[in-house]
């Protein structure tokens, strides 16, 4: 038999119902990833009793006929949702002894759908950074390696943790969040499907927000038909935040059919960027031949404003979390460095409990929000946003039914590489940002190896809440591919 | 446009960030170069664009004006790195 901790969700959900193991012995499997490939500092606090507890309560659910769509599978959870009575830090140092009194909708949510918690899973910083190098806990390893080199590869970011334990078989499936690419890229990093929802479908409640008007959460899966399963149980419509979105949530995975004729999907010119990697350009080429094969339509389109997309993102984003993190003072929860008076302590607490990544985007954004700046910066940058999303629609208005762009513009890389400049940094996102500030569904799934053997994503991007289209198209996309690669760091080994 | 360590200085006492005057020479050349970078943005001419204030369209929820959660301060402050009585203590703000 197949180990436990290979199967996918669908599988598993199978096997659970059929009683070939229960949901106990499902998670004690992923229990003993979890310690195996500890090294991977893909968790930041690990919760096996309570997964055990769940897992019981779980499997007495299943039997009295009560499963749910999630039911007995192990996953972790992002650090940035509030789980309560247990540690949440958004890897600060700021969020130090953290254990909130409620749970945020979304993890409650896969909670009440017979889902197991395994542990909160390291990021970066408050979600900011694309490599899950700025955690107060220590950077995660992403389990891939090159070919014959042992440099170790950063998983991507910020939803780095999540991605490192699906990837290595630890957690059959993970909570991510997206602002400007956190679930796609490290899940095209780590050869994972990693899914964004539209901007609303998820509730922020009890999620530590980073950039309210572009925070999304999603599901990051080994399998196409997983996220759509896990984004099933995460959505839904939340009182608690004026900005989801009051609409019935379809069963995703019915809409995954293998069939995708007459689809028109549109191929973005200007994402054919000067430089870019030649295996980028080949793994796009291929993505439209399968997808060509299969009987979609392949027009070509064009989104002008996209080189403006990450300037403006990192001026709106930057401005959001200046004002979400003003929060932090030292008073209602977490870090306090004592001061001579209650300036200093603010002071000193925010200066020595944010990081340096983190302390930058709160300065960009003070800066971009001060008086003198808010019109030349934030307002341009808003006015910007709104033709970003409109050379979405006109696309879309075009009948265009989903886009195909690469996830990244490289492949996972070093520890090390690309951190002496921030800028470098941000253009990993060059790709992702654009349907985040449009609010639109993303999925990044696995297409190919790059030449030295690591694995690269390509990216569909649908219509504002068109997520079944999306998922159907990835899944006949995923099909093609035939991704079975496996990274070297594995639990239970290869 | 490039930001000075005076107005490194300034936006961290704005943000209530303490810097370390040390640390002020290498983040007024990083936020100068994010800034000169995002620059490029003037070259757009967006006379009559709006301003995005809401990335898919939504009416406001509205609900009535009622309490309808509270009650417990304890919980409320339990995270608290320092409190008494229910509430949150705080250094000394007024002479």
């Amino acid at each position: 038999m197949t180990k436990l901790t290979h199967l996918s969700i669908s599988e598993a959900l199978e096997g659970l119902e059929k009683g070939d193991f229960n949901a106990v012995e499902l998670t004690e499997a992923h229990i003993a990833a979890m310690d195996e490939l500890r090294d991977l500092n893909a968790f930041i606090t690990e919760t096996p009793e309570k997964a055990r507890e769940m897992a019981a309560a779980s499997d007495a659910r299943r039997a009295k006929g009560e499963a749910g769509v999630m039911e007995g599978i192990p996953i972790a959870m992002k650090d940035l949702f509030c789980t309560e009575g247990v540690l949440t830090t958004a890897a600060s140092h700021i969020l130090d002894g953290f254990k909130p009194e409620y749970e945020s909708t979304v993890s409650a949510n896969l909670w009440n759908s017979g889902a197991i918690m395994l542990g909160k899973a390291n990021l970066d910083e408050f979600a900011m950074g694309s490599a899950n190098i700025t955690s107060y806990y220590g950077s995660v390893k992403n389990p891939w390696k090159r070919e014959g080199d042992d440099t170790t590869l950063v998983p991507g970011g910020s939803s780095g943790g999540s991605a490192a334990s699906v990837a290595a078989r630890v957690a059959m499936a993970a909570t991510g969040t997206d602002t400007g690419g956190s679930i796609r890229q490290p899940a095209s990093f780590t050869g994972i499907v990693g899914l964004k929802p539209t901007y609303g479908r998820c509730s922020r409640w009890g999620t530590v927000a980073f950039a309210s008007s572009l925070d999304q959460a999603g599901p990051m899966t080994r399998t196409v038909r997983d996220a759509a399963i896990m984004l099933e149980a995460m959505a839904g419509y939340d009182a608690k935040d004026s900005t989801s979105v009051d609409r019935a949530v379809p069963s995703y995975k019915d809409a995954i059919s293998g069939d995708i004729r007459g689809l028109k999907i549109g191929i973005p010119k200007e994402y054919r960027m000067d430089g870019m990697p030649e295996e980028i350009v080949k793994i796009w080429d291929q993505g439209i031949a399968w997808l060509k094969d299969a009987g979609a339509e392949i027009v070509d389109i064009s989104l002008p404003h996209t080189k403006y997309a990450l300037p403006v993102y990192y001026i709106v984003a930057p401005a959001e979390c200046s004002s979400n993190l003003a929060r932090y003072d030292g008073v209602r929860y977490g870090l306090r460095v004592e001061g001579s008076s209650l300036d200093e302590m603010y002071e000193n607490t925010r200066g020595e409990g944010f990081g340096d990544e983190v302390q930058r985007r709160i300065l960009i954004g003070t800066y971009v929000l001060s008086a003198g700046y808010y019109d030349a910066y934030y307002n341009k940058a808003r006015r910007i946003r709104t033709l970003i999303a409109q050379d979405f629609q006109k696309a879309y208005d075009s009948g265009v039914d989903a886009i195909l762009t690469p996830t990244a513009p490289s492949a996972a890389f070093g520890v090390g590489e690309n951190q002496d400049d921030p800028l470098a940094m941000y253009l990993n996102d060059v790709f992702t940002v654009p349907a985040s500030l449009a609010g639109l569904p993303g999925i990044s799934v696995p297409a190919g190896l790059s030449s030295q053997g690591t694995p690269l994503g390509l990216q569909l991007i649908g219509r504002p809440f068109d997520e079944g289209t999306v998922v159907k198209i990835a899944d006949v996309m995923e099909k093609a591919a035939g991704f079975t690669a496996l990274p070297q760091l594995i639990a239970g080994g290869k | 446009m490039s930001v000075d360590k005076a107005t490194v200085a300034k936006i961290a006492k704005l943000a209530r960030i303490r810097v370390e005057e040390d640390k002020q020479e290498a983040l007024s050349d990083e936020l100068s170069k994010i800034l000169d970078w995002v620059e490029q943005l003037s070259e757009i001419d967006t006379d009559g664009v709006e301003p995005m204030t809401s990335v898919v369209e939504m009416f406001q929820p509205q609900r009535t004006d009622e309490v309808n959660d509270g009650g417990y301060a304890k919980r409320v402050t339990s995270n608290a790195p320092e409190s008494a009585h229910d509430f949150y203590a705080v250094p000394k703000v007024v002479e």
